[in-house]
C-alpha cells in the first residue's frame, strides 16, 4: 500500500515539478524576452550614458526644484528596491499621526505661500514603498515651490502637469495619476537650472 | 461610495461572468473526463504517463485512500520545498547569492505553500533565489490549487455517482488539472502581465542611478553586527547618502499568473501585488481580480452542469454573490471615507481638484481607494491572500471587511476547489436544518443526508474555528506571541487575530506588521495552516465517499428545494450564522473597539 501511494506521488511530483517548475517559467521568460524586452526586464529609462530608473518604480525626490513622491516607507532609506513594504501603521498608532504630522511640516516650511490643504497622497507613506505614482492634485499642489526655485511661470509648471496626467484606464480603472520621475526628467530637460540648492535632508 | 466605486464594481461582476460561463463547460469537460469510467478515452500519451507512474487511470479509490493519496502528495511537495530552501545557496539561478533559509522559515513557507496559503513570513526579494521561486513555490502555487480542485471533483462525484464504491482516481486528477485547466490559463495571464510590465527574466538585479542622491539615516552597527543604543536605549543613527537604487528581477509574471489563478497569493516581493514589478497598471489590476474569481465561479456552474441541474450551480454563485457585492461595496465605502484626525492636520481627504479620495496610508496611487478596498475584499473572500494595498493601515471598519470575509470560512468564492467544496458542506448544512425545521427527511440533490454525513460536515466546518481561536489565545498569552506586535492596543490584538483567521482559512493576507518571522511564529502558524488545511480536507472526502456509496433518488413532490431565491438566503443565513457566532466576540476586542476610540484621536 505504502508503495503503491509513495510511487505516483513521487513521480508526479517530478514530473509536475520539471513541467510547472522549470518548463512553464522558461517559456513565459523565453517568449517575454523575445516579444515584450523593455517590458519585461524592469521597463528600464536609460540616457547617453547610465540607467536613470525604471518607468514603473518611484524614486526619492527631496530638492526643492522636483516635485516630490509619495512618502515611502521602506528601510534604511526610502525607494528601496531591496526591501519593498508599507508602514503597515493601524490607523489608531500615534506613530501614523506623527509622521504625517512631520511630513506635512516637510512640505509646508519648504513651500510657505502655499496655503491649501495638502492632497492625502503626499503625507501617507504608499504601499509598495516604491509608489512611482501621485495624484494630479499633489502634482499641482507643488507647482509654486518649484517654480520659485526654478525661476518659471506657474503656467508653465500647469501645463506641463497636464501633458503628464495618466487618466483611469477605459475611464474607469484605477485613479488618474502622474509619473513623478517621468515628470521629474522631463522638467529637467525643458526648464534646467544651474546648481541646484543643496537637498535637505529628509 | 462614489458613483465611480459602484461602477467599478458593476463592471466587475460582468466581467467575471462573462469570462466565467464560457469556461464552465471547459472545466466540466476535463473533470468529467478525469473519471476512471473515461480512462480507455485518455490520449495515448497520457496513458503513457500514468503507466511510467505506477498509475492505473481506471482505477477508482475509496475516500480514504484517495485522502491517503492526496496528504501523501503534499507532505512530499512540502518536503521537497523545504529542502530546496534551505540548500538554494549551493544551487543556481541564485543572482543575489542568497544563502539558504533559516530552518524556522523554511518549515513555515513549505507548509504555507502546500497548502494554498501563501502566507509570507519572508521578504521574497530578499529571501529567495530564483530557483525556489520557480521550482519551488511556483510549483506549490499549481499543484496546491490541483489538490483543492482534485477534492471538490471528488466531492461532486459523490453526488454524481449512485451506489459507488470510489471517488475518482486522484492522481488523474491532480495531473489533468495541472496540465489541462491551470498551465494554459497561467501561460496567457502570465503573457498579458508580462506585455503590461510585470518583469520576466532570469536577469540579475538591475541598478539604476537615480536622478537625486537618496539621502537618510541608518542604525550604527557595533563589531557583532548589532544596532548601537545610546544611554536611552535608541539606536545611534548616521547621516548617509546613496547614489543607486537597486530593483530586484526575476521570473515574476510567471509566478504572478498562477498567484492569481491558484488563489494562492505568495508574492514575489514583500509588497506583493502592490510592488509595480508584480502589479504594474490599473489594467493588470483588474485582470488580477479577475483571475482570483475566475475558477471558483466557474467551478460553481461547472457543477451544476456534472450534477445535471445547471440551477444548483447557479444558486451557489448567487449565495456567493451576494454576500461579496455587500461586503464589497462595504469595504470601499469605509476606505474611501476619511481618517477622522487628518482634516485637523491640514490634509485634504475628499479628492479635490483631481486629488484622491480615502485612506491612502499604505495604498497606491494608482489604484486609489476604491479600487485597493475591491481587490482586499476579493482576495480575502477567495482564500487568495494576495495584496495590493496594506489591510494593516486600513481605518478600523476596512480592515474588518477582510478578517469576516476570511472568518466566514473562505466559501464566498473561496480557494480554487476548497471554495466549491466549503460551500457544499454549508449547503449541506442548510439542508440538514430546514430539514429539522419542516420535519422532513434532509436530501441535498437526490442523496439522503445522514448521521454519518452530519458528523463529516460537522469536522468540516468545526476544526478552522477552533485553530483560529485557541490559537490566537495561545499568542496572546505568551510573551513570544505578544512580542511580535507593531501597533498599539486593540489593533496589535486585530494583528494576532488576523494572523491567525488567515493561516487556518488558509488565505495568507496578513496584518502584515505583526513580525511573523519567529520561531513561535512560523512554528504556530505553519500547525494551524496544515490542520486547517488537510484536518478539512479528510472529513470533505469522507463526505465524499459515503454520498458516493448511497443512491442517488430522484426528486419528488416532497423534496425542499435547493435552487432559488429560498435557498439562497437559507444557505446565506446558515454561513452568516456560523461564522459570525464564531467569531464575534473576538471582532468586538479588536476592530470594534478601535473604530469607537478613532474618533478620540488628536
Amino acid at each position: 500500500m505504502l508503495f503503491r501511494t509513495l510511487r505516483p506521488a513521487l513521480s508526479l511530483l517530478i514530473l509536475l515539478t520539471l513541467l510547472t517548475g522549470l518548463a512553464y517559467p522558461l517559456l513565459i521568460t523565453a517568449v517575454a524576452q523575445v516579444a515584450f524586452p523593455v517590458a519585461a526586464n524592469g521597463s528600464a529609462i536609460a540616457d547617453k550614458t547610465a540607467v536613470t530608473g525604471s518607468a514603473l518604480i518611484g524614486q526619492a525626490f527631496a530638492e526643492p526644484g522636483h516635485f516630490w513622491g509619495r512618502p515611502s516607507a521602506t528601510t534604511p532609506q526610502p525607494y528601496n528596491g531591496l526591501a519593498s513594504g508599507g508602514s503597515n501603521l493601524g490607523p489608531n498608532n500615534p506613530a501614523l499621526l506623527d509622521a504625517i504630522r512631520v511630513r506635512a511640516a516637510t512640505l509646508r516650511a519648504a513651500d510657505p505661500a502655499q496655503q491649501a490643504p495638502i492632497p492625502v497622497d503626499l503625507v501617507t507613506a504608499s504601499a509598495s514603498g516604491l509608489d512611482p505614482d501621485i495624484s494630479p492634485a499633489a502634482a499641482r499642489w507643488q507647482i509654486g515651490r518649484v517654480a520659485r526655485v526654478r525661476q518659471i511661470s506657474p503656467a508653465a509648471l500647469t501645463a506641463l502637469i497636464e501633458q503628464h496626467i495618466v487618466p483611469r484606464f477605459w475611464g474607469l480603472l484605477g485613479e488618474p495619476h502622474v509619473n513623478v520621475l517621468a515628470l521629474n526628467l522631463d522638467l529637467d530637460q525643458r526648464f534646467p537650472v544651474a546648481g541646484t540648492p543643496a537637498p535637505a535632508v529628509r | 461610495m462614489s458613483a465611480h466605486a459602484l461602477l467599478l464594481l458593476l463592471v466587475y461582476l460582468l466581467a467575471l461572468l462573462v469570462l466565467a460561463v464560457p469556461l464552465a463547460p471547459w472545466l466540466a469537460r476535463v473533470f468529467d473526463a478525469s473519471a476512471p469510467a473515461q480512462a480507455a478515452h485518455l490520449p495515448a500519451w497520457e496513458r503513457r504517463v500514468f503507466r511510467w507512474c505506477g498509475v492505473d487511470p481506471a482505477e477508482s479509490f475509496a475516500w480514504w485512500r484517495y485522502a491517503l493519496a492526496i496528504v501523501a502528495f503534499n507532505t512530499l511537495g512540502a518536503l521537497a520545498l523545504y529542502a530546496l530552501q534551505r540548500v538554494q545557496g549551493s544551487l543556481p539561478l541564485n543572482p543575489q547569492g542568497l544563502a539558504g533559509v533559516a530552518p524556522d522559515l523554511a518549515f513555515n513557507t513549505a507548509i504555507s505553500f502546500v497548502t494554498n496559503t501563501d502566507w509570507q513570513a519572508y521578504a521574497g526579494e530578499s529571501t529567495l533565489s530564483n530557483l525556489t521561486q520557480m521550482a519551488g513555490l511556483t510549483v506549490q502555487n499549481f499543484l496546491s490549487a490541483a489538490t483543492g480542485l482534485s477534492v471538490m471533483v471528488a466531492l461532486i462525484r459523490g453526488f454524481q455517482h449512485s451506489e459507488a464504491a470510489g471517488i475518482g482516481n486522484p492522481w488523474v486528477d491532480l495531473c489533468r488539472i495541472t496540465l489541462r485547466i491551470l498551465l494554459p490559463l497561467s501561460i496567457v495571464l502570465a503573457l498579458v502581465l508580462a506585455a503590461c510590465g510585470a518583469v520576466q527574466t532570469l536577469a540579475p538585479n538591475l541598478v539604476v542611478h537615480p536622478v537625486e542622491a537618496t539621502r537618510f539615516q541608518a542604525p550604527v552597527l557595533d563589531a557583532a553586527g548589532q544596532p548601537k543604543v545610546d544611554g536611552k536605549g535608541q539606536p545611534v543613527l548616521a547621516d548617509q547618502v546613496t547614489h543607486e537604487q537597486t530593483l530586484v528581477l526575476g521570473p515574476v509574471a510567471s509566478q504572478e499568473a498562477i498567484k492569481m489563478l491558484g488563489t494562492n497569493g505568495g508574492g514575489f516581493y514583500n509588497a506583493n501585488s502592490a510592488h509595480p514589478f508584480e502589479n504594474p497598471t490599473p489594467f493588470t489590476d483588474f485582470l488580477q481580480m479577475l483571475a482570483i474569481f475566475l475558477i471558483p465561479a466557474a467551478s460553481c456552474l461547472a457543477f451544476g452542469q456534472m450534477v445535471g441541474d445547471a440551477r444548483q450551480g447557479r444558486t451557489l454563485l448567487a449565495a456567493m454573490t451576494v454576500v461579496f457585492v455587500v461586503m464589497a461595496l462595504w469595504a470601499m465605502h469605509v476606505e474611501e471615507g476619511a481618517h477622522p484626525a487628518l482634516a485637523a492636520l491640514g490634509v485634504d481627504t475628499q479628492g479635490a481638484g483631481g486629488g484622491l479620495a480615502g485612506n491612502l496610508e499604505g495604498k497606491e496611487v494608482r489604484f486609489g481607494s476604491a479600487e485597493s478596498a475591491l481587490f482586499a475584499t476579493i482576495t480575502t473572500a477567495a482564500s487568495c491572500g494576495a495584496v495590493n494595498a496594506m489591510h494593516d493601515s486600513f481605518l478600523p471598519l476596512g480592515g474588518l471587511v477582510p478578517l469576516v470575509m476570511m472568518q466566514l470560512g473562505e466559501v464566498i468564492f473561496g480557494g480554487v476547489g476548497s471554495g466549491l467544496y466549503g460551500m457544499l458542506v454549508f449547503a449541506i448544512t442548510a439542508v440538514f436544518l430546514s430539514g429539522l425545521m419542516i420535519g422532513r427527511t434532509p436530501e441535498y440533490l437526490g442523496k439522503k443526508i445522514t448521521a454519518f454525513e452530519m458528523k463529516m460536515v460537522s469536522l468540516a466546518i468545526l476544526v478552522t474555528p477552533i485553530l483560529v481561536l485557541v490559537g490566537s489565545a495561545i499568542a496572546v498569552s505568551v510573551e513570544a506571541g505578544t512580542a511580535g506586535i507593531a501597533n498599539p492596543g486593540p489593533h496589535g490584538f486585530s494583528e494576532i487575530l488576523y494572523a491567525f483567521t488567515s493561516a487556518g482559512n488558509n488565505n495568507g493576507s496578513a496584518f502584515a506588521g505583526l513580525s511573523a518571522n519567529t520561531p513561535f511564529y512560523n512554528g504556530m502558524l505553519a500547525l494551524v495552516m496544515w490542520f486547517g488545511r488537510f484536518a478539512v480536507i479528510v472529513p470533505v472526502l469522507g463526505l465524499a465517499g459515503a454520498l458516493a456509496a448511497r443512491r442517488r433518488h430522484a426528486t419528488h413532490a416532497g423534496t425542499l428545494p435547493t435552487h432559488g431565491a429560498l435557498f439562497v438566503v437559507l444557505l446565506v443565513g446558515t454561513v452568516l450564522l456560523v461564522g459570525l457566532l464564531n467569531y464575534v466576540p473576538a471582532l468586538a476586542l479588536g476592530p470594534i473597539i478601535e473604530h469607537l476610540q478613532l474618533g478620540g484621536l488628536q
